[in-house]
């Protein structure tokens, strides 16, 4: 446990700069895209006022609307006043468990753009054992994460087999298969077997209440039991890769797949399972969005989550601890944009680039170095997938 | 039989392929089908010289014909396998005839407009070619280009914003390559420079370009509309007699400007590339860095220019989206064209002539797919839209022959490393 909060530390430097330059540019590109600043501009005093007070109200805006909203809180009560936390943490859950599926793939060497294709199968499995059977909680709500788990990991399965046996690389397959999985639940929802009855738009019947995942401070509140599944499974991944033999055969393949087969690991096989691993991390997360916030199946259930993951597990340089806290960042993020257009005219879109600037600052970690004049090294994981033909 | 070489193997394999397809498709589309309602081909549009104008034909016998028409194409396959040549032709004719049997088969009793069906294909085609030219120009040098659907996406936008504050529509067009090659100069700087993983690279510029676009449209395309996105599109100009030669003229040969330029792009780059000083160098960098610099070239030099000149063409792709087609920009309009170019990309070998076919294959069946759905045929048209997907699965899974990215692709260069 000690370790694993360790490795906390190791990874906060280099997030915390882009954080802190993803900012400054987002504030940027607020104040020029005002024509009303704009054309203050000749006097600098007024611009330099107007331009702080905007960049300011935007940005506490983001805080307010994801963290702890004080007006709420006047209004009815103090956990009222936490609304926005709980949504934040709603909307990081999904992206804990997709954003482990993309680190946990780096870390064996393999760039999973497919948590979305995988993230959507595990939310059908788990959509279709949810609305179909009734029994005992504490029996359906297992059985449909474990249904989540097999249709993420199968589908994961696939290009870790695929990649094993004819060296298929991961990146152009995942791409390919989230189209398809993409155009596949389109055409799913369309069929007699998951069409609500009554119903002629794409949507499938809700999950029953059998199924679903408790509320955790009340009805009013979203959150569900969802985030500590999402915590014990950040754990395991955590342990997985440091404490397991199989974990190290992973970072083993990573580092070096041919030092790993002169050692005597089978790389077509770890390939091939952590692929499924993967797979199951992201059909998992499929599986808690739906049981925990949707509960009906819908073509866009996985929204961006998938492609969001991979600038979380980037956040997180790969590292289970910093994945959870890269989603929860980028869940406060989205959160807090939804309030940005109502309370700033800012539009919520802001976010996306100061998102996409983060991780381009974390994946160049030579350009802070520039800008930052850093001369100690900052450490970056290597996550580097490797060429078409590697 | 003596043993074969690795191509002869690949060839037998693809007669082998095609042989079992046309027993299944015989089996679907003739054998089981009990479909006897007429299709109608229609093949004219309206200017161009009358040859024929409908062709009707029973489902069954249409079935029939092209059904013959790929056995001889298998056949010819066999032949040519036998006497050690290339069995392009027959797999050609084989293609044809299965897409026919297939339409002919899928379309009973309904109306098929096949000249409309074919110039919308090409098209649809037109982003994917140029986008593919965009991923091979930096692949063939070394350099993994995914940034393809940011390059689009941004040159799209920039071409509409352009076009309409000067009201000018060739100063959209230029201004396409330049926003392209923008996008593309941040993927050779941090990948060239800082030997950031070109994969991830590409990845993060496409959310920054889908991000910025996002909000430049809510914040000024959408409240300015009328002075910020109102760019109108470049009209078809018919070329005259090539224009008038019926079902090819009114598919090839009466487009708007970009589509011509696409032809000059995709004619310059097939030739530079093989027959060039530049573009021998270039598939050099892109093989074997190494030996290339130890002759002289300057690798990241010529790496950085070409990724440069492939976002420029990438640009002019995008342009097709606004200028070239509805007018005005709306969000993520691009829908993944950039990834299906990749796709392309690979599916074509890494080579431009394959890319080319390959695009216009994946243009086909989108036209395809939209066509059938308008006419009611009951194949669910999101299968239809999976074909490119699955068959780039296909191809890099080796399945259907080895395909082989350059193999420096991907890899930075730095002096004095392997």
């Amino acid at each position: 446990m000690k370790q694993f909060l360790f490795s906390l530390r190791r990874v906060t430097l280099l997030p915390a700069l882009s954080f802190i330059f993803a900012f400054f540019i987002g504030g940027i590109i607020i104040v020029i895209s005002d024509p009303i600043i704009m054309a203050q501009l000749n006097s600098p005093g007024k611009f330099l006022t107007s331009a702080g007070a905007r960049i300011g109200n935007s940005y506490l805006a983001i805080f307010q609307g994801s963290i702890y909203d004080v007006n709420l809180a006047r209004e009815s009560g103090v956990i009222r006043g936490f609304y926005p936390l709980s949504e934040t943490i709603v909307t990081s859950i999904p992206l804990i468990f997709a954003g482990l599926a993309v680190a946990l793939a780096f870390r064996a060497g393999l760039f999973n753009i497919g948590a979305q294709g995988q993230f959507i199968f595990g939310a059908i499995g788990a959509s279709y054992v949810g609305f179909n059977f009734e029994m005992s909680p504490l029996i359906h709500v297992p059985l449909v994460l474990l249904a989540g788990i097999i249709c993420g990991g199968i589908f994961g399965g696939i290009v870790g087999l695929l990649k094993a046996k004819t060296g298929a690389h991961e990146v152009i397959v995942t791409i390919m298969l989230n189209y398809v999985a993409a155009l596949f639940i389109l055409w799913l929802l369309k069929t007699s077997v998951f069409l609500r009855p009554e119903r002629f738009d794409p949507i499938a019947p809700d999950v029953n209440p059998s199924a679903r995942l408790p509320k955790l401070l009340g009805a009013d509140l979203r959150l569900h039991l969802g985030i500590f599944i999402a915590l014990v499974v950040t754990y395991f991944v955590w342990w997985l890769l440091n404490r397991s033999t199989l974990g190290f055969k992973f970072r083993a393949v990573g580092a070096n797949a041919s030092a790993a087969k002169t050692a005597g690991i089978s790389v077509p096989l770890v390939t091939t399972i952590s692929m499924f691993i993967c797979g199951g991390l992201a059909g998992l997360g499929g599986a808690v969005h739906l049981i925990g916030t949707e509960y009906a199946l819908t073509a866009g259930v996985a929204g961006s989550i998938g492609f969001d993951a991979i600038t979380v597990a980037l956040l997180g340089q790969a590292a289970p601890i910093g994945t959870l806290f890269g989603a929860l960042l980028f869940g406060a993020l989205q959160t807090g944009g939804r309030t940005l257009l109502s309370n700033t005219g800012t539009p919520s879109e802001i976010i996306q680039v100061i998102q996409a600037l983060i991780v381009l600052f974390i994946a160049a970690p030579a350009l802070l170095k520039m800008v930052f004049r850093l001369k100690k090294s900052v450490e970056s994981k290597s996550m580097a997938a490797k060429g078409w033909n590697g | 039989m003596s043993q074969l070489n690795a191509l002869q193997k690949r060839r037998q394999s693809g007669v082998v392929t095609m042989a079992i397809l046309l027993v299944i498709f015989t089996f679907i589309f003739y054998v089981t089908s009990s479909r006897v309602e007429p299709v109608i081909y229609s093949f004219y549009l309206g200017d161009e010289w009358k040859l024929i104008s409908e062709w009707e034909i029973g489902s069954k016998s249409g079935v029939m014909i092209f059904l013959i028409f790929a056995l001889i194409g298998v056949t010819i396959s066999f032949i040519q396998f036998k006497n050690n040549k290339k069995i392009t032709l027959g797999s050609l004719m084989f293609g044809f005839g299965s897409i026919m049997a297939f339409l002919s088969w899928a379309a009973a009793g309904k109306f098929i407009p096949l000249t409309g069906l074919l110039q919308a294909a090409v098209l649809l085609a037109v982003p994917l070619i140029f986008g593919s030219m965009a991923g091979l120009l930096c692949e063939k040098s070394g350099v993994i280009n995914i940034a393809i659907e940011g390059q689009l996406l941004f040159s799209a936008f920039v071409s509409a914003v352009v076009a309409s504050l000067s009201q000018n529509l060739i100063l959209g067009l230029i201004s396409a390559p330049i926003a392209g090659a923008l996008v593309s100069w941040i993927l050779a700087y941090f990948s060239i420079k800082f030997q950031v993983d070109q994969v991830i690279l590409g990845f993060v510029i496409n959310v920054l370009v889908l991000g910025l676009t996002n909000f430049f449209y809510t914040v000024l395309l959408v409240p300015y509309e009328s002075t910020w996105n109102a760019a109108g599109s470049f009209s078809a100009i018919p070329i005259p007699v090539l224009s008038k030669i019926p079902v090819i003229g009114p598919i090839l040969f009466n487009q708007t400007i970009i589509v011509y330029l696409m032809y000059l792009i995709v004619t310059v780059i097939q030739i530079a590339l093989f027959k060039s000083k530049w573009g021998l160098r270039t598939r050099a960098v892109g093989e074997l860095p190494i030996a290339a610099d130890s002759v002289g070239i300057d690798v990241n030099k010529l790496r950085f220019r070409n990724v440069l000149i492939a976002g420029a063409v990438a640009g002019v792709g995008g342009a097709v989206f606004t200028i070239g087609a509805v007018g005005v920009f709306s969000q993520s309009m691009t829908a993944g064209a950039g990834f299906i170019a990749l796709a392309c990309l690979i599916f074509g070998k890494w080579s431009p002539k394959g890319a080319f076919i390959a695009a216009l294959f994946f243009g086909f069946t989108n036209s395809l797919q939209s066509n059938l759905s308008i006419a009611g045929v009951p194949i669910p048209s999101e299968f239809m839209l999976m074909i490119p997907y699955i068959a780039t699965i296909i191809a890099v899974s080796g399945l259907i022959g080895r395909v082989r990215a350059p193999a420096a692709d991907g890899i930075p260069y730095l002096r004095g490393t392997k």
